[in-house]
């Protein structure tokens, strides 16, 4: 049930793009029908080619039955089919992505977790001082700072994405910190390693699991202007580079394949949070 | 604390107040060259330097300045007004209108906001003047921003829908549009606040995003995110350092507004 509404939303996010394709002004203009080149008979050809795409729904289903066989079309800025230029640049944007998102975390949960232990104000302050920092500049900012600095893209990512994360498991461990039976394991002198293994984790675990999919999306929505301005040929780059130049067919891919990758990143994390849920009841 | 909340007030009402003063404190204006200064430094004439058109910096920063503190309040405010819309009457009414609502509340939840934004702005033409370029990009921000504040509202709505007083006042009589705007909406008041003054910051870092990818506000209209483009061609931190004013001052903004809503949030809890 959980996989048809996925697929649903991911064919309605599809359908999304392509009404918003198909209402775009310039939508229906072919540069060929300037080349004097052609006759009467090729210019009527051409035109007829292009109503056959106005209504929107055939339009639709006459991309998907091509993506379904492979063919996503090609790129009108680039000259080459979309499935090439997806294929060069996913691993790329992937590994990105993978990376900024174990160290935002890493940073996120040691931050937060020293804070928790700590329970000392002033190194609260600090904490919250440094994450809130991060979430004052411009993910472009960091990204055109991190060119004069030479620091790694993977590394901007994570600082972009970490003090969302921060925040959240900031308050998360707060509570979990303050919840009666803890403070009495405290008070009773058990290990900090042993109160955070036994009891903490479990209570924090699945609420962390649904943010794990959220920072996905964060982590995708980050790459777009750190590959754009770091000069790093992902597919946010590519996004960015269909957006400039009005290519609608590779924005309209890249979207479905952006909105399943989200989509996937989130309802993977909800059903793990669930089952996590689900053993503790 | 309360020194905390004085100073962030002060920094944004000085920065509303220089910005509403931009014509009296630069009166050439914006957009006028001096050709024979392009990228000249700091001066008594320009306080900031000239940028590569020759403009004035410090006239585009007051300028700019001006439009990012008035419109993305203004965004705000049309984002709130979509939730409420969307959220508020959807969790009033339930059932198969708030899953259909919660559905597409989804799936604009799950593309990345800047994604979306640039796809959207892709869709509308490049080259358009300046001003409609202004309104194009802020209302884009307004009439996509509404998501994750629709669903706090739909919740909100929802369980408003089922308690005491308003089962009461359907009891005696009073139903539909009426009560939605007599009795729910006003419980809804706090949430819609707090979503506003929330999407406030959000919507001017995510403007000087689109303006730093050359998706914002066209030339020669300055704003924040236009202005932060300077910073592409530095070479150093230390080069020329006036060139980070817009950033400083987005950053103060940003600050001020996340340090109010923090501490509003500490006296709530």
């Amino acid at each position: 049930m959980h996989g048809l509404a996925l697929v649903a939303t991911v064919l309605l996010g599809g359908l999304l793009a392509a009404v918003l394709v198909r209402l775009a002004p310039g939508f229906d203009v072919d540069e060929q029908q300037l080349d004097s080149h052609l006759n009467a008979e090729s210019l009527a050809a051409l035109r007829a080619a292009r109503m056959q795409q106005n209504d929107v729904f055939s339009f639709y289903i006459h991309s998907l039955r091509q993506a379904l066989h492979g063919d996503m079309g090609t790129s009108l800025s680039l000259g080459q089919p979309v499935s090439v230029l997806l294929r060069q640049r996913v691993p790329l944007t992937l590994r990105l992505i993978g990376v900024g998102l174990l160290l935002s975390w890493s940073m996120a949960l040691a931050l937060a977790l020293s804070a928790a232990w700590m329970r000392a104000s002033a190194y609260d302050a600090l904490t919250a001082t440094i994450s809130g920092m991060f979430l004052c500049f411009p993910a472009a900012v960091l990204a055109l700072l991190s060119v004069l600095w030479n620091v790694p893209g993977s590394i901007v990512i994570a600082l972009i994405v970490f003090p969302q994360i921060y925040r959240y498991a900031r308050n998360l461990l707060a509570k979990a910190y303050a919840l009666p039976h803890i403070v009495t394991a405290r008070a009773k002198g058990l290990s900090q390693l042993r109160i955070m293994t036994w009891h903490v984790v479990p209570i924090v675990a699945p609420a962390l699991l649904a943010v794990a999919g959220v920072s996905v999306s964060m982590a995708v929505g980050a790459a777009i202007p750190v590959e754009a301005l770091c000069g790093l040929a992902g597919v946010g780059q590519l996004a960015w580079q269909a957006a400039l130049a009005r290519d609608l067919p590779l924005l309209m891919n890249v979207t479905i394949l952006v909105t399943a990758a989200t989509l996937l990143a989130n309802s993977g994390a909800d059903v793990l949070s669930h089952a996590l849920r689900g053993a503790r009841a | 604390m309360k020194v905390l909340r004085v100073t962030a007030w002060l920094a944004l009402l000085l920065l509303v107040g220089g910005s509403m003063a931009a014509n009296w404190l630069a009166p050439a204006g914006y957009a006028r060259q001096y050709r024979g200064e392009p990228n000249a430094a700091p001066s008594h004439a320009h306080w900031l330097g000239t940028d590569e058109d020759g403009r004035d910096r410090f006239a585009r920063v007051l300028y700019g300045t001006r439009i990012s503190l008035l419109l993305a309040p203004a965004a705000a405010l049309l984002s709130t007004l979509m939730a409420a819309l969307v959220g508020g009457v959807s969790g009033y009414l339930g059932g198969a209108w708030a899953r259909v609502a919660m559905a597409v509340t989804d799936l604009f939840l799950s593309l990345p906001w800047l994604f979306l934004l640039i796809t959207v702005r892709a869709l509308m033409p490049l080259n358009v003047s300046p001003l409609f370029s202004v309104m194009v990009t802020f209302l884009m921000l307004g009439l996509l921003g509404w998501t994750s504040a629709a669903r706090v509202l739909c919740a909100s709505a929802g369980s408003l829908r089922n308690s005491d007083f308003i089962r009461q006042a359907r009891a005696s009589g009073i139903c539909g549009a009426r009560l939605f705007w007599m009795h729910v909406m006003p419980n809804l008041k706090p949430v819609l606040y707090a979503q506003f003054w929330i999407s406030v910051p959000v919507f001017i870092l995510s403007e000087a995003n689109l303006g730093i990818l050359g998706l914002g506000v066209a030339e020669p209209m300055p704003s924040w995110g236009s202005l932060l483009r300077e910073l592409e061609g530095l070479i150093s931190v230390g080069e020329e350092p006036w060139k980070f004013v817009p950033l400083i001052l987005l950053v103060l903004v940003v600050t001020s507004f996340e340090m109010l809503l923090s501490m509003e949030k500490g006296m709530a809890a």
